[in-house]
């Protein structure tokens, strides 16, 4: 009897190990055509950040960088719903694009050079020039990070945020007490509440949470900046087709706000301009050149509209200035390549 | 269960018993390297994509983050120590722990057995809500809903201006020695021994004349009635409590708890305790009535009772289930991740998510636990047998 | 087995229907009870009136607006059907099985009935009291007919019960997550699964899913060979040995290390996960009750001709299981208690859709509400089925021995 079941086990393991052996490396193929061929894309994003990516109550998700994901759905398939969102913590972000199980990641990262090499990704154009900052409680009378000196600062973990914070007060020589938690909202949370004196992010986001406090105007964001945060779309290296079409569906959205192409004219939007012919697909074949239709660009900004109806819907109603994120034309960092 | 089967006649090699086993397990084996094997081939190959190395040696690197609370630590300090660290606060929030949970798993226990209807009611009421909703859920309770809501710095509650309670955590006086501690130590130190010869004294006469002779509630009377007389004996207090003062943004001096901290202790107490009341009062139930009985009938007030009969026999029945219940608080600690208090597991993390270093640093966090685990059953199982023994 | 002992005291007695000497008897005594009531009455009443003012400013909209949150995640409106329908064929499967095996008649009719009721007063929206009303109908019809079909060949039919238990896994799995392409059941992906509708299928997943593993885990410990006998404690030993979250966020962290070819979705690894944890503790329930098993039953079995594997699993499987089935409902409660922590890792079950609400700016301030609901569903499942088990340990005479 003890063998029989000696033997059961056997074949147990004995079958398992075949099974994954037998489904060795699979063909590598271009992200491009397993998003064609699934029929839809799968996007990694934030699920607590107001104004950037965000879960409402009807179920649906709504945000700056969710609008990206449906641009490229919208690009790629024509549908900018065909799109399944994946929630990810700071921490399984990378991994989760690294390994396959998102196509694309929006969800503010931080273009980095250990991130762009070590890692294994490659960045999209940035679509949100960002810097770490602090928030105190106006009532505090903080000025500088000086005033900053032996403070409990509330920080998000697994983020390049902790590490500047860190940085910030070595350099300065002023000591501090680090309040980590893995989940955005409980930082803020925990910051409302009083459990620390400042609390330090990106400052869009300090913007954007600041705006749906209780009572906004308790809270001042300090004027210092201590690190450079340009956020963008990551996707994994080596895949040279995909990243082209998504830097392409960032580029369309500047291109347009450029060209004052709206969700509302661009199916009608006329234009003796050659670069904006070439644009809207009627000369040139851009899209055939990506791998994608040729009116691919008037579907994106018929879905999400031009850079400044994005950031207009999302990131307006929450007192964000445009910034750094104007138009070179007026003196901002958004630069749409020659679409040629 | 397995029988051996009869192989007296040597058949074909086949169906030769011990062959199949030994052949059996050779496959086995085989078969548990070849998954090993392909296991690793396949994390090399993961790895590769990920761009990451095996390597131990970035424990020495910079961690360049800060931690809230714990021993000396700067964020100049390297990831090693930073992971030790987050063991030191594992360790200290675990025999707090432990040693609260199993105050308040007694009470409630035999509250339940209580012959106060309130009592039992107000008893079961506890242990049916903590025991049937998920910990960590209460562990965010306890800390957006209790302790973030606490009053802040300037506007603590204050009990009799000694502990303080608010939104930055607990604060407690600090007993510190004054010139007679010294003195007074020394004085313990021969009550001590007084009070383990009183123990074994009674311990003789029980045994001897056949009848009670509370040795260990003996002996204690001696210690606490030394100390307390020496104590006030002495010219001056040989402990002074340093009361925690309100300077600058926070309060200094005494002990203080962060509010990280109370709330996973308060969390991991309050659900122990009661997974440890059910226990006891199992335990209690499982004594066949007899047992009172025979004792009443022998004389044995009921208190009496309950000391040298029930308890003793409930005891051996409840170490082994209480035992799981402190190794699963150790394990539930790792739960304050949600709440941002420092222990191993969320600093691993941290590790982890800043280096990308995922599997040796989870290979760390395992070994640790293991470790710990490891080491409360050596304890638990000694004591359990020390136990045995004393009474049989 | 510690089985619950009603409380032998005098509440029920006749001569106790006198109030004044109930509570005499019941609450003062002895003098330390006299002194325990009066603290405990003294704390009720310094926490009752702030509790009165807390449920007065209560404002359930925040659970009510987000329900359908709550319950489902995102899981596509225009595809709710399917959700009430997996629950219509679970609810019916117990309506039969509680018939089968000689429910109490009064309760499940009664409970069905009272369902129904509060379905159709409830402030439900047509489709869902629709639902609610058939399920209500499909447990009482279910159990009649279970009876009946009892009544009329009882081994038959419970065989048939069993399989059609097996045959609603796979066709509830069909039912959620539909194919790619189909009109009918489009494909619906388990990252659009969340809210309790998630909760339960982890945990469900988790159990069924450890079973077989636990089995052949319990056994091989057993097992006279020692390479498969230290294989298997050294998996059982170092799972038990670690916490849950731990193996969850390997899951998520390492299973795309070792298995670089696949893509594996984020709700699946936590299945894995789960299931490896929730397997060794399955071992250790299996192995108490392949303890409990006498000898004489096994060598019975081999007189009778049976072999290794039939002995198996006709005789020592089927007792084995039986002793230990409360276990295993403990088991699933704790497990589906477990099932929250999830939500650390990022998916949205029952606790990540509440904190995810909670984000909203315009639920803001309203986790008491939100974490309290959640607490009470958590309660009612875990409660109910703790007292079912307790129920199913003294029907299977259990602990008796």
């Amino acid at each position: 009897m003890a063998q029989r079941r000696v033997w059961l086990l056997v074949t147990v393991v004995v079958g398992t190990v075949l099974t994954l052996a037998s489904t060795a490396a699979l063909a590598q193929q271009s992200t491009l055509d397993v998003v064609r061929a699934r029929g839809h894309l799968v996007c990694g994003v934030n699920n607590g950040l107001p104004g950037f990516g965000y879960l409402e109550s009807d179920g649906s998700w709504s945000g700056f960088d969710i609008d990206y994901c449906r641009a490229v759905a919208a690009a790629v398939l024509g549908d900018p719903n065909a799109v399944e969102f994946v929630p990810l913590t700071a921490a399984e972000r990378f991994i989760a694009l690294q390994t396959g199980e998102i196509d694309v990641l929006i969800r503010n990262a931080t273009w980095t050079l250990v991130r762009d090499t070590d890692l294994g990704l490659n960045f999209a154009p940035v679509t949100f020039f960002d810097g770490q900052g602090f928030m105190v409680p106006r009532d505090l009378g903080v000025t500088s990070l000086e005033d900053l000196a032996g403070a409990s600062i509330c920080v998000t973990s697994g983020t390049t945020t902790e590490l500047n914070l860190a940085d910030a007060f070595r350099a300065r020589g002023l000591p501090f007490t680090p309040v980590v938690f893995e989940e955005i909202d409980t930082v803020y949370r925990a910051y409302e509440q009083g459990r620390c004196d400042a609390v330090t992010s990106d400052k869009s986001q300090l913007a954007g949470r600041r705006a749906i406090m209780a009572d906004p105007e308790a809270h001042v964001i300090l004027d210092e900046t201590i690190s450079k945060e340009p956020l963008a779309p990551v996707v994994r290296h080596g895949d040279d087709r995909w990243y082209d079409v998504v830097s392409w569906v960032v580029y369309a959205t500047f291109f347009a706000e450029e060209k004052g192409i709206t969700s509302q004219n661009v199916t009608t939007f006329q234009s003796p301009d050659p670069d904006v012919q070439r644009f809207l697909g009627q000369t040139g074949g851009l899209g055939a050149m990506l791998g994608l239709s040729n009116d691919w660009a008037i579907k994106v900004i018929q879905a999400v509209g031009n850079y400044a109806e994005i950031f207009d819907r999302n990131l307006g109603p929450l007192g964000l200035p445009r910034g750094l994120n104007r138009q070179w034309t007026d003196g901002g960092l958004l630069y749409a390549m020659p679409f040629r | 269960m397995a029988v051996q089967l009869s192989t007296g006649r040597r058949g074909a090699l086949w169906r030769d018993a011990r062959v199949l086993a030994v052949a059996g397990q050779i496959v086995f084996v085989l078969a548990i390297v070849l998954l090993a094997a392909l296991a690793y081939a396949n994390m090399m190959r993961g790895l590769e994509r990920l761009g990451l190395r095996l390597q131990l040696g970035f424990l020495s690197l910079e961690a360049g983050f800060g931690i809230s609370e714990g021993i000396a630590y700067n964020p100049g300090d390297s990831y090693g120590r930073a992971f030790v660290v987050g063991v030191v606060n594992t360790l200290r929030v675990s025999v707090a722990g432990i040693i609260l949970a199993t105050v308040v798993g007694l009470l409630v226990g035999i509250g339940r057995l209580s012959s106060n209807w309130l009592i039992r009611f107000l008893s079961t009421v506890y242990v049916e809500t903590f025991r049937n909703t998920p910990l960590l859920l209460q562990l965010i309770f306890w800390y957006t809903g209790v302790i973030l809501k606490l009053p802040p710095v300037r506007q603590s509650l204050s009990v009799a201006d000694r502990v303080y309670l608010n939104q930055r955590g607990v604060f407690l006086p600090r007993p510190v020695p004054s010139e007679t501690f010294a003195l007074w130590a020394w004085t313990l130190v021969a009550c001590v021994a007084a009070a383990a010869a009183v123990y074994a004294w009674r311990r003789r006469v029980a045994l001897r004349e056949d009848r009670p002779g509370f040795p260990f509630a003996a002996a204690a009377g001696v210690l606490v009635a030394g100390a307390a007389i020496s104590w006030f004996a002495l010219p001056s207090a040989p402990l002074e409590w340093q009361v925690p003062v309100l300077q600058g943004f926070n309060f200094r001096g005494g002990i203080q708890l962060s509010p990280e901290f109370a709330a996973l202790l308060l969390g991991l107490v309050l659900y122990t305790g009661a997974f440890i009341a059910e226990v006891v009062r199992g335990g209690i139930q499982s004594i066949p009535k007899g047992q009172w009985e025979a004792a009443q009938s022998l004389g044995l007030r009921p208190g009496m009772t309950m000391y040298l009969v029930i308890l003793p026999q409930a005891l051996r029945i409840i170490i082994p289930p209480v035992t799981s219940q402190y190794l699963n608080l150790v394990k539930n600690s790792s739960l304050s991740t949600a709440i941002g208090f420092p222990d191993m597991f969320n600093i691993g993390v941290t590790i982890m998510n800043q280096t990308g270093q995922s599997l040796p640093v989870f290979g760390l966090i395992m070994a640790t636990y293991l470790s710990f685990s490891l080491v409360t059953a050596l304890i638990m199982n000694w004591y359990n047998r020390r136990f045995r023994l004393v009474e049989r | 087995m510690v089985r619950p002992v009603p409380a032998t005291t005098a509440t029920t007695s006749p001569e106790t229907a006198n109030p004044i000497r109930w509570i005499r008897k019941n609450l003062f005594n002895t003098w330390y009870n006299s002194l325990l009531t009066v603290a405990a009455v003294a704390a009720l009443a310094a926490l009752a009136p702030r509790l009165a003012r807390w449920a007065w400013h209560a404002d359930w909209a925040v659970v009510s607006a987000n329900m359908t949150l709550l319950l489902t995640g995102t899981y596509p409106r225009d595809q709710l059907w399917r959700l009430w329908a997996a629950l219509l064929t679970v609810m019916s499967l117990f309506g039969l099985s509680a018939g089968a095996w000689r429910g109490n008649p009064r309760r499940w009719i009664g409970a069905a009935a009272v369902a129904a009721m509060l379905a159709t007063t409830g402030p439900f929206q047509a489709p869902a009291r629709g639902w609610l009303l058939g399920t209500c109908a499909g447990v009482a019809a279910g159990f009649m007919l279970g009876r009946g079909l009892t009544a009329w060949r009882r081994a038959l039919w419970r065989r048939v019960l069993v399989a059609l238990w097996v045959v609603s896994v796979p066709w509830i799995y069909l039912l959620l997550h539909g194919w790619a392409g189909s009109s009918w059941l489009p494909r619906v992906g388990p990252s659009a699964w969340g809210g309790l509708t998630l909760t339960l299928v982890l945990a469900i997943v988790g159990i069924v899913a450890s079973f077989p593993l636990g089995i052949l885990l319990a056994l091989g410990r057993r097992s006279r060979l020692p390479a498969i006998r230290w294989v298997c404690t050294a998996y059982i030993e170092c799972v038990r040995g670690v916490p849950l979250i731990s193996i969850l966020f390997m899951a998520q962290v390492l299973l795309p290390i070792f298995l670089p070819d696949y893509r594996i979705e984020h709700v699946v690894r936590a299945m894995v996960g789960i299931t490896l944890f929730s397997a060794a503790y399955m071992a250790e329930n299996v192995r108490g009750g392949l303890q409990g098993v006498p000898r004489g039953q096994i060598e019975a079995a081999h007189a009778l001709g049976l072999n290794g594997i039939q002995t198996l699993a006709l005789i020592v499987l089927p007792q084995a299981l039986r002793a230990v089935l409360p276990a295993i409902v403990g088991q699933f409660i704790s497990l589906l208690k477990d099932t929250s922590l999830v939500a650390v890792v990022g998916l949205l079950e029952l606790l990540g859709i509440a904190r995810s609400v909670l984000a909203n700016p315009t639920w803001l301030g309203r986790q008491a509400e939100v974490y309290l609901f959640v607490a009470m569903v958590y309660f009612i499942f875990s409660f109910s089925m703790s007292s079912a088990s307790r129920r199913l340990e003294r029907a299977l005479g259990l602990g008796e021995r």
